[in-house]
C-alpha cells in the first residue's frame, strides 16, 4: 500500500497527490511515468511524474479529473493509501546542454513539464518556457516554472492572463526572436501536433510526450503502440517521449478514443451509487 | 509377454472427464471441465500398466515420478499421491491444467499401442484439487543455508525456481512488476481454462515453503539487476515473453485491433469480463477475428465468445495439421462454434471514416515446400484476395522475450530474438546470474518454464555451495 502524505487543489478539477513511494522516489528522472491502481477492482492508469524526493521518498502526481479513476483518485484524502504504485516507468527525458530551450506546456500537461523544466536548466541551457490553458485559473506551478526559467510566456484561450491565444503563437514570436537549440512540448495531442507543424518549418529538434492508453506499462501489451515515422512503438517502454516531428497525432488521437463509451457508462455507475 | 497379457485386459479409453456443455459454457468463464470424482480416478490409475521403465517420465519437463503417484491413487491413497507429486512439482493444480500431456508424459505411454494412454494430466489435477480441498499441510522448512537469492518475475519458471530453492534451504524474494503473481498464469490464461483462485492457491503454497513475493518492482526500473545482485547471492530471471509479435501489415493500429496480450489482459487479470463491476473495460463488437493457431489464440477466439461474440474466427495461413495448439484446446474452440478459416493470410486492416476497424483483406494460401520448421511453407495463391468484415481483431501469432532486462544490463548475452542466452541449467553469460522460461528460450509452454525454473534452482545451488 501507498499513502497519500498531501493533496493540494490546483484548480477545479485539478490536483496533487503526493504519494510515499521511497523504491520510486529513489529512481525517478523527469520524463518518467508510475502506474497506478487505486484499489483491487480498479483499473491501472499512468501518470507522468510531477515530482519526487528520494530523501523522502515521495513522489507527486498531478491529474485533472476525466474519468472514472481519476475522479475517484481526487476523492482521497491524506491517510488514504494506493493499492499499486510502480515505477518508475519509460525512458528518462534527455537531459543535457542544447543552449536554448523552449519548453512548452499545455493545460495539465504543465504538470510532467515541471521536473524537465528545471532539469534543462541546471544542465545549464537558456529556458523559455510558454504555459497554457484555457483561462488564468486553469493555470499550473505557474510561480514553479517562472522560477527555473530565463524567459517566461502564458497564453490563455479567453485572454485572462498573458497573450490570448494559443503557445503555438507565442512559439512562433520566440522562434522570430531567438536561435532555438531543442522544443519540449508536452500537453493535450493538438498542441503538440501544433507545435511540431510550427517547429518542422525551421527544423528545430522537438519532443513531445505521449500519453496514449496503457494496461500494464512494460511492454507487455501494446495498448499504448504510437506510429512514429511509420513504425510502431510502445510509449511504456521506448517513449513516452518522442520525435515530435514523426508522430501519427491522429492515430493517437483515435486510439485515445477507444473506451469513451465504457468511460462514460463507468462515470455514470460511479455517480449513482 | 508380460505387458502383451495386461494390455489386452485394459480398457482402451480414457475416462471422460465430466465437463460444461459448450452451449452453456459459451455463456459463462467458469472452468470446463469439473474433474474426475475419487471413483472414475482410481479406475483410471488402475488402467496404468506400472511399466519399468517408466516412459512416460522421459516426457516430463518436471521429472514427476508419474507410476508412482498413479499407483497410491490406484490403492485409494490420494495424499501420498500428492505427497509424490509435490516432491517435484510445487504447480501440479497448474500443469495439471495447461500441460501439453499428449506430448510430453502421455505421448510415451505404453497403453498408446492399443488405445489412448493413461489419462496422466488428468489424474495430475484431480490430486491436485483433492489436497487442496483438504487444505495442505504446511511443508516442513529446512534447514536454512544462510543464502539468498532473487528471482524476478512469478510466473512458471520463477514460482517454480523460487519453490525449489526454498526447499533446499535458501531465504527466496520474488520480484513482480505487476499487481497480482503468476505472470502468464494470471494475465494470459483465461479463467475458464485456469482458474485465477488456483493460481492464486498455489502461490500461496510456495508461499509457504518461505518464499517473500514482491509486488509492483518493475526490475529493470525499479531496481536494476546489479543492485540485486548487490544484495542476494544470486539472482533468477524470469520475466517471460512479454513482447508481443505484430503482422506488420497496414491498418493494425486502427480502434478495434488488440495484441492478445492486451485483450487477454484487460480479461483475465483486470477482469474486464466483469466490467463496470472491476473498472477496466474492454471493448468488443459482434464479429471477432483472430490470427494464429496456438493456444493463446484458442483463448481469444473462446475469450471473446463469452463476452458475446456472434461469430469468433480463427485465421490461420497453415492447416490444422500445422497448428501448434494443444488438441483439447482446439476440441474445445471448435465445440463452442469457433470457425476456423484456414489457409488464409491477412494483408491489411480497413477502417472506418472514424479509423474503426470494419474489415480485413487476406488472401488465400496453399502449402508448398516445407520450411525450416519442417512443417510445409504456406505460399499466397495470386489474386485470392477476399475481404471479410469484422468489428474487432485479435492478433496472437506470437510473443517475443521481455526487453526490460537485457535492455538494461549490458554485460548479459542476448540471443538475437531478445532472448537472454543460457546453458542448459540456465546459467548465463555472468556468473550468479540466472535464468529461464521464456526469457531464455522464447515462447514456449508453462510446463517448459517449470522445467527450466526447476534446472536453474539446481544449478544455483550449486553455484552458492561453491561461492
Amino acid at each position: 500500500m501507498y499513502p497519500i502524505v498531501e493533496k493540494k487543489v490546483l484548480s477545479e478539477n485539478v490536483k496533487l497527490l503526493k504519494i510515499k513511494a521511497p523504491l520510486v522516489a529513489k529512481k525517478a528522472l523527469p520524463g518518467q511515468f508510475i502506474i497506478l491502481r487505486i484499489d483491487e477492482k480498479g483499473e491501472r492508469i499512468p501518470l507522468t511524474i510531477a515530482d519526487s524526493d528520494p530523501k523522502k521518498g515521495t513522489v507527486s502526481i498531478i491529474f485533472l479529473e476525466v474519468g472514472k479513476t481519476t475522479k475517484q483518485l481526487g476523492l482521497l484524502n491524506v491517510g488514504d493509501s494506493l493499492e499499486n504504485f510502480a515505477g518508475p516507468l519509460g525512458m528518462p527525458s534527455e537531459v543535457k546542454k542544447y543552449g536554448t530551450v523552449v519548453c512548452v506546456g499545455g493545460g495539465v500537461g504543465i504538470a510532467p513539464l515541471y521536473p524537465i523544466v528545471k532539469a534543462l536548466k541546471e544542465a545549464g541551457n537558456r529556458v523559455i518556457s510558454i504555459l497554457g490553458a484555457k483561462t488564468a485559473d486553469l493555470l499550473l506551478l505557474e510561480n514553479e516554472i517562472h522560477a527555473f526559467s530565463d524567459e517566461f510566456y502564458i497564453a490563455t484561450d479567453d485572454g485572462s492572463k498573458g497573450h490570448k491565444g494559443f503557445v503555438s503563437d507565442v512559439i512562433q514570436q520566440v522562434i522570430d526572436k531567438n536561435k532555438v537549440d531543442m522544443v519540449m512540448a508536452i500537453g493535450p495531442i493538438i498542441m503538440m501536433k501544433v507545435v511540431s507543424t510550427v517547429t518542422k518549418k525551421y527544423n528545430i529538434k522537438t519532443l513531445v510526450s505521449l500519453n496514449p492508453i496503457m494496461v500494464d506499462g512494460t511492454g507487455m501489451c501494446g495498448g499504448c503502440r504510437v506510429s512514429i515515422d511509420g513504425k510502431t512503438k510502445f510509449a511504456c517502454v521506448d517513449g513516452p517521449e518522442f520525435d515530435g516531428h514523426k508522430v501519427d497525432y491522429d492515430n493517437l488521437m483515435l486510439r485515445n478514443r477507444r473506451f469513451l463509451h465504457a468511460e462514460g457508462e463507468a462515470c455514470k455507475l460511479a455517480g449513482a451509487s | 509377454m508380460q505387458i502383451g497379457r495386461c494390455l489386452m485386459s485394459v480398457r482402451k479409453t480414457k475416462h471422460e472427464m465430466p465437463e460444461q456443455t459448450p452451449k452453456e459454457r459459451i455463456k459463462n468463464f467458469k472452468e470446463v471441465p469439473y474433474g474426475y470424482s475419487k471413483e472414475i480416478a482410481i479406475e483410471e490409475a488402475k488402467r496404468c500398466l506400472q511399466c519399468k521403465n517408466k516412459p512416460c517420465m522421459k516426457g516430463c519437463p518436471v521429472e514427476i515420478d508419474i507410476p508412482g503417484f498413479i499407483n497410491c491413487i490406484a490403492q485409494g491413497n490420494f495424499e501420498k499421491a500428492a505427497e509424490v507429486i509435490k516432491a517435484k512439482n510445487n504447480l501440479p493444480a497448474i500443469s495439471g491444467r495447461v500441460c501439453p500431456y499428449e506430448s510430453q508424459c502421455e505421448g510415451e505411454c505404453t497403453l498408446k499401442k492399443i488405445g489412448e494412454p493413461v489419462g496422466i494430466g488428468r489424474l495430475e489435477r484431480f490430486i491436485a484439487d483433492y489436497e487442496r480441498g483438504i487444505g495442505k499441510k504446511p511443508p516442513k522448512k529446512p534447514q536454512s543455508t544462510g543464502k539468498n537469492v532473487a528471482v524476478v518475475g512469478s510466473g512458471p519458471a520463477g514460482l517454480t525456481c523460487a519453490g525449489d530453492l526454498a526447499r533446499m534451504g535458501h531465504a527466496v524474494t520474488v520480484f513482480e512488476a505487476l499487481h497480482d503473481p503468476g505472470g502468464v498464469l494470471m494475465y494470459g490464461i483465461p479463467e475458464f481454462r485456469l482458474p485465477k483462485a488456483i493460481v492464486k492457491s498455489e502461490v500461496e503454497y510456495v508461499k509457504s515453503l518461505g518464499v517473500e513475493v514482491n509486488y509492483d518492482i518493475v526490475v529493470g526500473k525499479t531496481i536494476t539487476v546489479q543492485e540485486l545482485m548487490e544484495e542476494y547471492d544470486a539472482v533468477f530471471i524470469g520475466t517471460g515473453a512479454g513482447l508481443p509479435n505484430w503482422l506488420n501489415i497496414p491498418g493494425e493500429n486502427l480502434d478495434g485491433v488488440y495484441s492478445a496480450n492486451e485483450f487477454l489482459t484487460r480479461v483475465n487479470m483486470m477482469k474486464a469480463y466483469r466490467f463496470p463491476e472491476y473498472d477496466t473495460p474492454v471493448k468488443m463488437g459482434k464479429v471477432v477475428v483472430t490470427f494464429g493457431a496456438g493456444n493463446v489464440a484458442m483463448d481469444c477466439a473462446r475469450t471473446a465468445l463469452r463476452l458475446g461474440a456472434e461469430k469468433s474466427y480463427i485465421l490461420y495461413r497453415r492447416t490444422e495439421a500445422e497448428m501448434p495448439a494443444r488438441t483439447e484446446e482446439i476440441e474445445h474452440a471448435k465445440q463452442e462454434g469457433v470457425i476456423f478459416k484456414l489457409l488464409i493470410a491477412p494483408i491489411q486492416f480497413i477502417g472506418d471514416e472514424k479509423g474503426i476497424l470494419k474489415e480485413v483483406e487476406y488472401l488465400k494460401m496453399q502449402l508448398g515446400e516445407p520450411d525450416e520448421s519442417g512443417r510445409r511453407r504456406p505460399v499466397p495463391i495470386p489474386g485470392s484476395e477476399e475481404k471479410l468484415a469484422v468489428d474487432t481483431a485479435l492478433v496472437a501469432i506470437g510473443q517475443s522475450p521481455n526487453p526490460l532486462i537485457p535492455r538494461t544490463m549490458k554485460d548479459l548475452k542476448i540471443g538475437k530474438h531478445g532472448n537472454i542466452i543460457t546453458d542448459e541449467d540456465g546459467r548465463t553469460s555472468v556468473p550468479g546470474i540466472f535464468a529461464g522460461g521464456d526469457i531464455a528460450s522464447g515462447a514456449a509452454t508453462v510446463i517448459l518454464a517449470m522445467g527450466a525454473g526447476k534446472k536453474a534452482a539446481r544449478a544455483i545451488d550449486a553455484y552458492l555451495k561453491n561461492n
